[in-house]
């Protein structure tokens, strides 16, 4: 199958740092695919590298079939948005729209014809007069995504667009850009640091970690079936409650004794012996009320604080000394103090080696 | 009500120092020691330096009977501009009695030309800097700096040669190399720090869109620069029209700037020295850069005013 974006081995070091180590990645056409780490991670720099605004120091960036390693940034095919927007501050919208167009030096009819269909595509007609610094920040980013759109290319390439702006606004630009997506179907590398554009965003996620894709898997399988600690712990807010013990055949015990079967849990590797492990649930997989009975694995517990979200409840308390969270509905009555039983599903749970920090 | 009364006390005591209750705005005082140091330092020092200005004026527009008087500080009995048209037309500098003018332009000839290639050229090596970086880019630009800390009377002789190799010595071309050259490190590290303080997506931006370093430099960076053309047009302007040393060297008889023709007139040793001429030729010269202050100042808080606009 033609891939729309591969790279291969792809390495990038600036001096002696290794900033980019042999990473593979291939993405289909038409696919959203969403680079996600903390800062530091490499995220921006491999988004750099595939848009040719840094040259790769070894390995093949491949775009539509054609090697574009060494290729200018203009020749791949590839539209950018930044998180400053970057707009050309003296240029209304309309010339900042047309900039690329006039300097691949396009007819005048074919330019009013292309930067009509962005500018309705994203609903920016009136705003065409206009000088950037006129734009509120959501405007801005709608002219940044429209430069991407007029040049008609197949890869756009996103970084982390909606970092300036406003809670409201991001959510709602999030929507668009996943709307822009559907209806052009074009293939985009969104680069980000918030988890829930990730999951929200992405055909798949690539968890990136100092220069290293740890996953890279659809956002169920990211977010239910981490593959290491690190992705378990970046992914989700609040983060997965995590117990530390020894994993023996079907039992889990946990460092202060006590014993939670994990018989139904879907090992990804076969498992001998007893190894030291930690077993990863996360807070909305806990269950409270008459739904424990269900469940393989029970205990008492004190609520410590409870945090009222609105939308739901999250809770904090103990289990097998450990401080764990869970979320409940709102509707749920509980108060600080209270005892409550508490219980959860090992399978919808990770269980990972306390050692090289894999699932298991 | 011994317990209130005390509670009330601080209020009552700012009550009665002002004499009403704190509200609202803070009064400011006009007279404040801070103040008083301030604008009697300011004053003294404004007197300082434009004392010398004032018997200037005064004495370019004496007769030179008068002057002899000895008066200086008094204002002239009868106002004459006969000195500054002296100065201007006919005073002798060296063996010609053409005054000033020559040189008026001369300096305009050079001052110009120097001024915008200087310029170009340092505002093109700041861009080629920041965004263009090229292996050993860092080094040329600690060379460049290190430039900028070598006296000019040390490099005199060798360019005097290098001006005579290129045979150009003695003639404005000289005197602009010569101008272009000493401006660049200075100029340099203004660009430079300028365009790196430019967000660098900007850049990027332009490159995705396809465009290459010429079409970046015009269409996005120098739109973008106009705070940072006019602080280095001011600092050239007046640099380079002040200038004496580069002139009298490289420029050649014919070509003497404005300043090489004052002393020329302020040291003429035949005769007894006209004052009034003398200080009517100096203010004369020193009138462009004045200018140039007054107007670009101006400019220049509106320029930066200008790019505090992000995009």
């Amino acid at each position: 199958m033609q891939h729309s974006v591969s790279i291969r081995d792809l390495s990038l070091n600036f001096g002696s740092v290794r900033v980019l180590e042999n990473l593979n990645l291939d993405i289909a056409q038409g696919e959203f695919i969403v680079l996600l780490g903390p800062s530091g991670c490499g995220k921006s720099t491999l988004l750099n590298c595939i848009a040719g605004l840094l040259d790769v120091s070894d390995g093949q960036i491949f775009i539509g079939g054609k090697n574009v390693t060494w290729e200018q940034p203009k020749d791949r095919g590839i539209g950018m948005v930044f998180q400053s927007y970057a707009l050309y501050p003296q240029m209304t919208v309309e010339r900042n729209l047309s900039f690329g167009l006039r300097v691949a030096g396009m007819k005048r009819d074919e330019i009013g014809r292309r930067v009509a269909r962005a500018a309705e595509i994203l609903q920016i007609e009136p705003l065409l007069a206009r000088k950037p610094a006129n734009l509120s920040g959501g405007q801005r980013q709608r002219v940044a995504i429209g430069r991407a759109l007029v040049r008609d290319v197949d890869v756009f390439l996103f970084d982390e667009p909606l970092s300036n702006l406003d809670a409201k606004l991001r959510s709602d630009l999030r929507v668009e850009i996943k709307r822009l997506h559907q209806r052009l179907k074009n293939t985009m590398i969104y680069v980000t640091h918030d988890q829930i554009e990730a999951l929200t965003l992405a055909d798949r996620i690539a968890v990136m970690k100092n220069g290293v894709i740890q996953q890279l898997a659809d956002p169920h399988t990211i977010y239910n079936k981490p593959v290491n600690l690190y992705v378990a712990g970046f992914i989700g807010s609040p983060q997965m409650n995590m117990l530390e013990g020894t994993l023996n055949g079907s039992s889990f015990t946990t460092d202060d004794g006590t014993v939670i079967p994990v018989g139904n849990y879907d090992f990804a590797v076969p498992v001998t012996g007893a190894v030291k492990a930690v077993l990863g649930i996360r807070p909305e997989h806990m269950v409270l009320g008459d739904d424990v009975a269900r469940m393989p694995f029970a205990t008492d517990a004190e609520i410590e604080i409870v945090e009222p979200m609105g939308s739901d409840t999250l809770a904090w308390t103990k289990i097998a000394g450990r401080s764990v969270t869970f979320r409940c509905d709102s509707d749920v009555v509980i108060a600080t103090g209270q005892r409550i039983r508490l219980g959860f599903d090992p399978a919808r749970g990770s269980i990972f080696h306390a050692e090289t920090t894999n699932r298991l | 009500m011994t317990q209130t009364t005390s509670m009330a006390a601080p209020g009552n005591v700012t009550a009665t120092r002002n004499g009403v209750e704190p509200r609202g705005q803070r009064p400011k005082p006009f007279f404040t020691p801070r103040k008083i140091v301030i604008y009697s330092i300011l004053v003294l020092f404004s007197f300082y330096f434009l004392f010398p200005l004032y018997v200037m004026i005064m004495t370019s527009f004496k007769t030179m009977p008068e002057i002899r008087f000895g008066n200086i500080f008094a204002p002239p009995i009868a106002w004459t501009g006969e000195a500054w048209i002296k100065a201007w037309s006919s005073a002798c500098t060296g063996l010609n009695c053409n005054g000033l003018a020559p040189g008026f332009w001369n300096s305009v000839q050079i001052t110009v030309p120097s001024t915008i290639v200087s310029i170009f050229i340092a505002a093109v090596n700041g861009y080629a800097l920041v965004n263009w970086r090229f292996k050993g880019s860092e080094i040329f630009f600690a060379i460049l700096i290190f430039g900028s800390f070598i006296p000019y009377q040390v490099m005199l002789y060798p360019l005097v040669i290098l001006t005579r190799e290129l045979g150009i010595f003695g003639s404005l071309w000289a005197v602009i190399l010569v101008h272009t050259i000493f401006g660049m490190p200075i100029l340099t590290l203004l660009f430079r720090n300028y365009f790196a303080s430019l967000p660098q997506e900007l850049f990027k931006a332009a490159r995705v869109d396809g465009a290459g370093f010429w079409r970046i430099f015009f269409e996005i960076m120098l739109p973008m620069s106009l705070p940072i053309f006019v602080v280095a047009l001011i600092l050239q302007i007046t640099g380079i029209w002040n200038d004496f040393l580069f002139g009298v060297v490289f420029a050649g008889n014919q070509n003497y700037p404005m300043t090489v023709q004052l002393n020329n007139i302020v040291n003429s040793a035949q005769g007894s020295p006209e004052y009034n001429v003398n200080m009517a030729a100096t203010i004369l010269t020193g009138l462009v850069p004045l200018i140039v202050y007054f107007v670009s100042g101006k400019l220049f808080v509106r320029g930066v005013a200008a790019g505090a606009v992000k995009g």
